[in-house]
């Protein structure tokens, strides 16, 4: 049991000191120039974050087809309804806090109720945020778009996975939420790894029990499965970036292999992956199930890898949640 | 006198929209729910965009070139449909299936529903930024089309329109006209009592908008101002329509409680009794001097 080669990891991906470290909001800003080299359909939308959204990368490129809102997120979202009903494919750009925090509504109904194909980049998403504090750590920003029909959700795993979301969301005909950390993060998957809509992929093969993780937490699942396999215990990781539409095969069939599944995600646990995964195996599949993930409670501040130890996300946290899943495993049917 | 549009046009108009503030009667009391006052007083504004204002094909609505118009207080849209019924989008029986399950005419307006009403609306102030941004993006690309933004005056409530209107003043939209249905009312009473709204104008007017005031009931004067919009190039222009609320039946008109309700949707509201229907289709003022005049 070891790490699945199709995968296309990167060769020295358990070596976290080698690893290149970046943010997945680096991916955004370097998938938004590509996206716009595609397409001349595509405009940026900013509200006063430019530099931190890396929105600003598009913007140097093509300052035309960059557009400035000010502080203003709720105008944002309708000022791109409108021109995405006009046939543009805007990119509205924020912290996750702001958007799709304050400008829900607007991103229901003119966005999502209207059927217009706006991309919504939430950035600074998670704890990771650090020193901002709570009112900047967005923890519910996945449950609010994942409930709202015909968004699509996803959450990158590394900066070259946030590269290829972006790229796919402007492709997508549809609405979709595309969520961003501030914090470096180990970039681990390659240009070769696959990535599509609607798709997860096993990095990691496992019989024990499954983790089913996404955004930057991915990596630390699969150093948990590295720490738990020197205890004997081989876990499955599963990176499902696109939290909607679910992969129900990838993980229906990591469920059936393992009877155990441990959920990992820099969010509350309610309402994102972890929910989204229950209500698949709740129906199709039941096994017993840990939510790794916010507790039901606001971040606060510090550094970012104190902050993800402190709210139970980090490594030793999802190797407890693997242990106590194992031991409410039932027999095998 | 207008430059714009003839004498016998204006009549032809205030007739039109007489006939189809009876039809909005009908479907309001066919439906049984559903808002009177602001599609009333709207009635002949809605007229003449569709009849003399818009550039549009009723049998293509689609059409890349066509004139957008945006409505943000989409609780109106018994005038929209109304008037797109009488101008040929959809047969005027389709009328009577407002708010109906299975209807295209649904209760707000939905675009995925209805072709031609260019976008959904209901919870007030988003139609603005919208139509901004559909003005922004067809002047990236050249085009000639204008749009439009039918707007209540008590939307103005909401933080969202007004930062729409900072950001069509900045990027100087002078494609986009925003009109505004002053008919001073809204759910809970007079606008000046829930939330003063006064002085509007100096308020667009310090936003860096161009602003005109018509009387909203004169067909005439509202094309007139749609005509001198055009001609402002440095900003984006705002007509201050002030209308009656319930406009065309004496009985309605001015009384915010006929704001969200329908004729006929008694027992127990004496505004709102069971056989008023028909009187109030009776009653709707004809061209016997009330409909322009009563305001010269």
């Amino acid at each position: 049991m070891s790490i699945n080669l199709q995968a296309k990891l990167v060769a020295n991906v358990t070596d976290t000191t080698a690893l290149e470290m970046k943010p997945t909001r680096d991916g955004y800003g370097t998938g938004l120039v590509k996206a716009g080299e595609k397409d001349p359909r595509v405009v940026v939308l900013c509200a006063d974050l430019a530099e931190s959204t890396r929105s600003q990368w598009f913007r140097d490129k093509f300052p035309e087809r960059y557009i400035e809102l000010g502080v203003a997120e709720q105008n944002m979202a309708t000022v791109a309804s409108g021109l995405a009903n006009y046939g543009k494919i805007p990119f509205i750009s924020s912290y996750a806090a702001f958007s799709p925090g304050r400008n829900n509504e607007q991103i229901r109904t003119t966005i999502a109720l209207n059927n217009i194909p706006v991309k919504i980049a939430g950035a600074h998403a998670g704890v990771s945020v650090g020193p901002d504090g709570a009112t900047h750590q967005a923890l519910e920003d996945v449950a609010l778009m994942s409930v709202i029909p015909r968004m699509t959700v996803l959450v990158p795993c590394d900066a070259i996975e946030a590269e290829k979301a972006t790229i796919a969301a402007a492709e997508h005909p549809g609405p979709v939420y595309l969520r961003f950390g501030r914090e470096k993060s180990p970039v681990f998957t390659t240009a070769e790894t696959p990535f599509a809509i609607g798709k997860a992929v096993l990095l990691r093969e496992g019989k024990d029990a499954a983790i089913v993780a996404c955004g930057m937490l991915v990596y630390r699942a699969l150093m948990a499965a590295e720490e738990l396999a020197k205890e004997g215990i081989e876990v499955a990781v599963v990176n499902s970036p696109s939290v909607k539409p679910l992969d129900a095969d990838a993980i229906l069939k990591v469920a059936r292999e393992t009877g155990a599944v441990v959920t990992v995600e820099e969010h509350q646990v309610h309402g994102g992956l972890g929910g989204a995964v229950a209500e698949l195996l709740a129906r199709a599949y039941p096994v017993p199930m840990e939510f790794v993930g916010a507790q039901d409670r606001f971040g606060e501040s510090g550094e970012p890898d104190e902050l993800i130890e402190v709210f139970g996300m980090g490594t030793p946290a999802i190797i407890a949640a693997v242990h106590l899943v194992m031991t409410r495993k039932v027999a095998p049917r | 006198m207008s430059h714009y549009i003839h004498d016998e046009k204006v009549k032809e108009l205030e007739v039109k929209a007489n006939e189809i503030r009876k039809s909005l009667i009908e479907m309001l009391i066919a439906a049984g729910s559903g808002h009177t006052a602001g599609p009333l007083g709207m009635a002949d504004i809605f007229t003449a965009l569709y009849f003399h204002v818009l550039k549009h094909d009723p049998k293509n609505p689609e059409w890349s070139e066509r004139d957008r118009l945006f409505l943000s207080n989409g609780h109106i849209c018994p005038i929209r449909y109304a008037t797109m019924a009488h101008a040929g989008y959809f047969p005027i029986e389709e009328l009577k299936t407002l708010r109906k399950f299975g209807t295209r005419l649904q209760g707000h307006p939905e675009r995925e529903k209805l072709p031609g009403v260019e976008s959904t609306s209901g919870p007030l102030g988003s139609g603005l930024g919208q139509a901004a941004g559909v003005a922004y993006g067809a002047r990236m690309d050249g085009k000639k089309f204008r749009v439009y933004c039918a707007m209540s005056d008590a939307e103005h409530d909401a933080g969202n329109i007004w930062e729409s209107v900072m950001f069509a003043a900045a990027n100087k939209l002078s494609n986009l006209t925003g009109i505004i249905d002053r008919n001073n009312i809204q759910i809970n009473g007079i606008t000046e009592n829930v939330m003063p709204l006064e002085s509007l104008r100096a308020k667009y007017e310090a936003f860096n908008w161009h602003v005109l005031e018509v009387d909203g009931h004169n067909i005439e004067q509202f094309v007139d101002a749609c005509e001198e919009a055009h001609a402002i190039y440095e900003k984006p222009t705002v007509i201050i329509a002030h209308t009656i609320p319930g406009k065309g039946i004496e009985e309605i008109e001015f009384d915010y409680r006929w704001h969200g309700i329908p004729p006929g949707s008694g027992p127990t509201d004496i505004f709102a009794a069971k056989d008023q229907g028909a009187a109030f289709l009776a009653e709707l003022r004809t061209l016997g001097g009330k409909i322009q005049s009563e305001h010269e």
